[in-house]
């Protein structure tokens, strides 16, 4: 536990660095209100998804169909609304269809039992497949400025962007069912040890069915504010995102193995990598770097634990 | 022989029996899908169209091939998308900027840089002891980076590059296509490397159960860089074949592809949890995946769909997988309880 | 169950809320206009000299706008401004948002940006004109009340009825005919390709037929294995268009290697130096294009008139683009660079783009 809790305090510094440095380096533009609006909203939708998926990946399973339903949530929402449906009907129904696609992937781990990695990637593809089947290659547009004002107006009086209010309301829910309740003790018990788990009376699979279901709806939660922040419903909405939120969970200090992981960590991991990027294309660096740096910072955010740990070893 | 040993050999005959059948599955779902599209549209099974098939099977094939090695030893390579891109644009620029490279020693040089990726990733899992998928990840990440770096958005064109180079793209001997030729070839070298040399072997006991692997005496971190070096070296090779197939290289090469190899290698029967499967059947799960693309064009529907029928048959896949291991552990288990002197 | 239970009350709220009436795509209000521009436009105003520009093409790994960049700092240089180039690596409709929030952010003078999707980039940009970024599209524009000027290389009839002429002569009027195209949403793409399906349901056409629209995303690996689609599902096909520089090369290529050979015909949109190959080897006949770097360098004079006060964007207004001349803003805000030009054996060593 201690080398996790000294990793989440390497995170907070470096994000306090990356502060520092960019504030410095743009003559402060990078603190300005107008600028952590638009870093809020390009990291809304990972921080949406990451808040599930940190339960999924603590519980010792994975789940790589998120963007795959956020693009199929986005599908939804276009051709719903192309057939007359009201907005206020749509999106209810679009997150219960995430949380279906969810409870697929759950289906399928706990009564199947097949490897949560393998079932994702080929619900990756269906659901994706899916979605280009519901609205084909066209993008629809027209949706209200009452509805899509929220990816480009923030809160009023502050800076903060309608998403990011979303995520910071989901994250307490998330924090306070992983981090205070039976149910997140249930999760890090089953990530821990499973078969321990299921001796001591959790229902595991219930469990982890649940959990699945979750990451399906925040991920059609996130389809819908993708659609809204671009004024634009496509079947091809969020590819590639799952591989970004994966790599911010880890970072964030959850181990992929389960059982150990905090959600604080994880923000801390979502804000850094969104902050470096918002830093880097501000300085006109080229994304590359970032690129680079998103992966050494997740090289080192498993390497760090494990040389602690054999230095322990060694010197003890 | 006794009724015990007997039961022994059986067990094994059925677990061998097993993955032939698995084989032969893929073959049988292959046929399922070509003959009813070459009924549709003979221009389908015509050359041209068998060997753009081919062609288009074999980058897969043979990344699914290096996949195999590591998913047997219960690890994964997500980062040979990013290994083939770097390789084929360093290729690319070998052969652009000094055009009288001798032809394989520009492959060979796309195979060393695929080699040296595999060495780290090897390292690291190997030696770092941590998880394969984090690591592959965050290789993902640095090799595509270093390659958008290097590249500095240039592209390079078909123009620039060697005729010997192309030509190896679209030359054939005796009808079939170079590229599938060496595809065959790393298949049929890493089958026999699994199957007849004791470190090949070992692989699959590291993945089938690694506490016992390494009480049982086999060099676990040595093995599991084995591994990480073929995938990468084989990735290096892929990359070098995908400038000559493509011709214009630039730093997006190959983006995406790993997703495709992982799926792959689960529809060819190698369970993601290591211990079984053959690189046969990987490389035909990729063939497979191709051809039910290539269908959907001939068929006219739109491809639209063939994502959503590749992942239908991906989940199929791991079922039927699953539900064949549950009957073999069943039918050993019958053999094992009697075992107990 | 709970989650029964959960689902119940989500839907039977969602069917309560129906009842209430709702936001639907006819009761809406449509969002009206972007920024108005309220300055009149100066003629006579010096261009200013300092001004930080950004140029945001489709995507960063494109050739075509490679060389259209070299045109925009051409223009920077005379123009004694600072031209930065950005941008996406994939031409995904909504990876521009980012660069172009940055714009605004950085406070840039002017955006001139090449939109991967008319509508995906329009509320950005509209947020970045109201903060007084001046926003010029060139080669593919986005909805046009959420830009000031857009810079077309060429009218899109030109280039549209070109295409379908350089076909039809080179399959010899009649025969199945494809267009691989390059993204779904690019606004260019569509605007070209309803022109060509008006051009060929003129009765001089009427032996063509177009038989599918194929899109390669102008990446090189799906463009090739798309002709080979196309080539594998018609079997009687006898031409294909490519108006975008990554497709038609790669449909060259795929072509030129392959039984196909000089049996397809292939024209679009392409650089003399991908295409020239193919065209000594018989693969294409002719193709058309323009010079991206003239463009480039127009639609950066453009931005600087712009950001000088010069134009507002309006019909009717002139500004004088360096060594290009003056150029006109016609309706809705259109500049027009001149019209294509036509490449094949006998010219095609003149060029070098």
């Amino acid at each position: 536990m201690r080398s996790l809790l000294r990793w989440e305090t390497a995170l907070v510094l470096l994000l306090v660095v990356v502060a520092l440095t960019g504030q410095i380096s743009t003559n402060g533009a990078f603190l300005d209100g107008g600028n952590l609006f638009y870093l809020g909203l390009d990291i809304g939708e990972i921080a949406l998804i990451a808040l599930p998926l940190t339960l999924v990946i603590v519980a010792g399973e994975i789940d790589l169909s998120v963007a795959s339903v956020l693009g199929l949530s986005s599908a939804l929402v276009g051709w719903l609304w192309n057939a007359g449906w009201p907005l206020e009907t749509i999106l209810p129904v679009v997150v219960v269809g995430g949380a279906v696609c969810g409870a697929v992937n759950g289906l399928l781990v706990t009564r199947l039992g097949l490897p949560s990695l393998a079932v994702t990637i080929g619900t990756l593809a269906l659901y994706r497949g899916l979605a280009l089947v519901v609205l084909g290659d066209t993008a629809v547009a027209d949706f209200p400025a009452s509805y899509t004002s929220f990816g480009t107006t923030p809160v009023p009086g502050t800076n903060l962007p309608y998403p990011i209010a979303l995520a910071a309301v989901l994250a307490v829910l998330f924090g306070i069912a992983l981090h205070a309740s039976s149910f997140g003790r249930s999760v890090y018990a089953i990530g821990a040890n499973e078969e321990g788990a299921r001796f001591s009376g959790i229902r595991v699979k219930r469990i982890k069915l649940i959990l699945f279901v979750l990451a399906g709806a925040v991920a059609a939660v996130a389809g819908i504010v993708y659609t809204f922040r671009f004024s634009s419903a496509r079947a091809d909405n969020g590819v590639g995102l799952e591989l970004a939120v994966v790599a911010a969970v880890l970072l964030g200090g959850v181990s992929i193995f389960g059982g150990r992981g905090s959600l604080f960590g994880v923000l801390a991991g979502v804000l850094l990598l969104g902050g470096l990027r918002n830093l880097l294309i501000l300085r006109d660096t080229s994304t590359e770097v970032l690129t680079i740096v998103t992966g050494l910072l997740l090289l080192v955010s498993v390497l760090a634990p494990s040389i602690t740990r054999s230095l322990r070893k060694a010197t003890t | 022989m006794t009724a015990l040993a007997l039961r022994g050999t059986a067990a094994r005959r059925l677990s061998t029996r097993v993955g032939r059948v698995r084989e032969l599955g893929i073959v049988v779902a292959l046929a399922l899908v070509v003959i009813p599209t070459a009924i549709v549209n003979p221009r389908f099974v015509q050359p041209q169209s068998v060997r753009d098939l081919l062609l288009n099977a074999s980058i897969v094939a043979l990344l699914a091939v290096g996949q195999t090695l590591v998913v047997i030893t219960r690890n994964v390579d997500l980062s040979v998308g990013s290994v083939l891109g770097l390789s084929a644009f360093l290729t690319a620029q070998q052969f652009a900027n000094h055009p009288g490279t001798p032809l394989l020693a520009g492959i060979g040089f796309g195979i060393g840089i695929g080699l040296a990726c595999g060495l780290l990733n090897g390292l690291l899992v190997a030696l770092g002891n941590v998880p394969s998928l984090v690591v592959t990840l965050g290789t993902l990440y640095v090799f595509r980076g270093i390659d958008y770096a290097l590249a500095h958005g240039r592209q390079i064109n078909a123009a620039n590059l060697p005729d010997a180079l192309l030509d190896l793209g679209s030359s054939r001997v005796l009808g079939v296509p170079v590229l599938v030729l060496v595809t065959l070839a790393t298949v049929a070298v890493a089958a026999l490397y699994l199957r007849s040399y004791r470190s090949g072997r070992e692989l699959y006991a590291l993945g089938s159960n690694p506490e016992a692997a390494k009480l049982a005496g086999i060099p676990v971190a040595k093995r599991t860089l084995t591994a990480f070096v073929l995938s990468g070296l084989i990735a290096g090779l892929a990359g070098a074949l995908w400038v000559a197939r493509y011709g214009t290289v630039d730093a997006a090469a190959g983006s995406g592809l790993e997703l495709q190899v992982v799926a792959a290698v689960v529809v060819g029967g190698v369970a993601i949890f290591g211990g079984s499967g053959t690189v046969a059947g990987a490389a035909l799960g990729a063939l497979l995946l191709g051809t039910i693309t290539s269908c959907l064009v001939v068929l006219q529907i739109p491809a639209f769909w063939q994502q959503a029928i590749s992942g239908a048959l991906l989940l199929s896949a791991i079922t039927v997988d699953r539900l064949l291991a549950l009957r073999l552990a069943k039918a050993l288990r019958t053999t094992e309880g009697t075992s107990h002197a | 169950m709970n989650t029964r239970l959960v689902l119940a009350l989500v839907v039977s709220g969602a069917v309560a809320l129906t009842a209430c009436g709702g936001t639907t795509k006819d009761s809406s209000s449509r969002q009206t206009g972007g920024a108005t521009n309220a300055a009149k436009a100066d003629p006579n105003a010096p261009l200013k000299e300092g001004l930080k520009i950004t140029f945001l093409p489709k995507q960063v790994n494109n050739p075509y706008f490679t060389v259209a960049q070299k045109g925009a700092e051409q223009a920077g240089t005379a123009l004694k401004a600072e031209v930065k180039a950005t941008g996406p690596s994939d031409a995904a409709a909504s990876s521009q948002v980012t660069y172009i929030n940055t714009a605004a952010q950085q406070k840039q003078n002017a955006l001139v940006i090449s939109a991967n999707d008319a509508n995906a980039v329009a509320p950005a940009l509209k947020s970045a004109r109201s903060q007084g970024v001046k926003v010029v599209t060139f080669d593919s524009d986005a909805a046009p009340d959420a830009r000031d000027v857009f810079i077309n290389q060429a009218r899109s009839n030109d280039i549209a009825a070109g295409q379908v002429k350089l076909i039809s002569d080179a399959v010899g009027g009649s025969g199945e005919i494809a267009i691989l195209s390059a993204t779904p949403n690019a606004t260019n793409q569509n605007a070209w390709i309803e022109v060509m399906k008006t051009e060929l349901a003129k009765p001089e056409y009427a032996g063509l037929k177009l038989v599918e629209t194929a899109y390669g995303n102008d990446d090189d690996q799906t463009s090739f294995q798309k002709t080979q689609g196309l080539l594998q599902a018609h079997p009687n096909l006898k031409g294909i268009i490519s108006p975008t520089t990554v497709g038609v090369a790669a449909a060259a290529r795929y072509l030129s290697s392959s039984e196909y050979k000089g049996k397809v015909q292939l024209t679009g949109l392409g650089t003399p130096n991908q295409m020239r190959k193919f065209v000594q080897d018989g693969t294409v006949k002719s193709f058309a294009l323009w010079d991206p770097s003239k463009l480039g360098y127009l639609a950066t004079y453009a931005a600087a008139a712009l950001a000088s006060g010069q134009i507002t964007g309006a019909e009717g207004e002139k500004f004088k683009a360096g060594d290009l001349g003056d150029y006109p803003i016609g309706a809705k805000g259109e500049v027009v660079l001149g019209p294509p030009q036509v490449f094949d054996a006998g010219n095609i060593d003149k060029f070098d783009f």
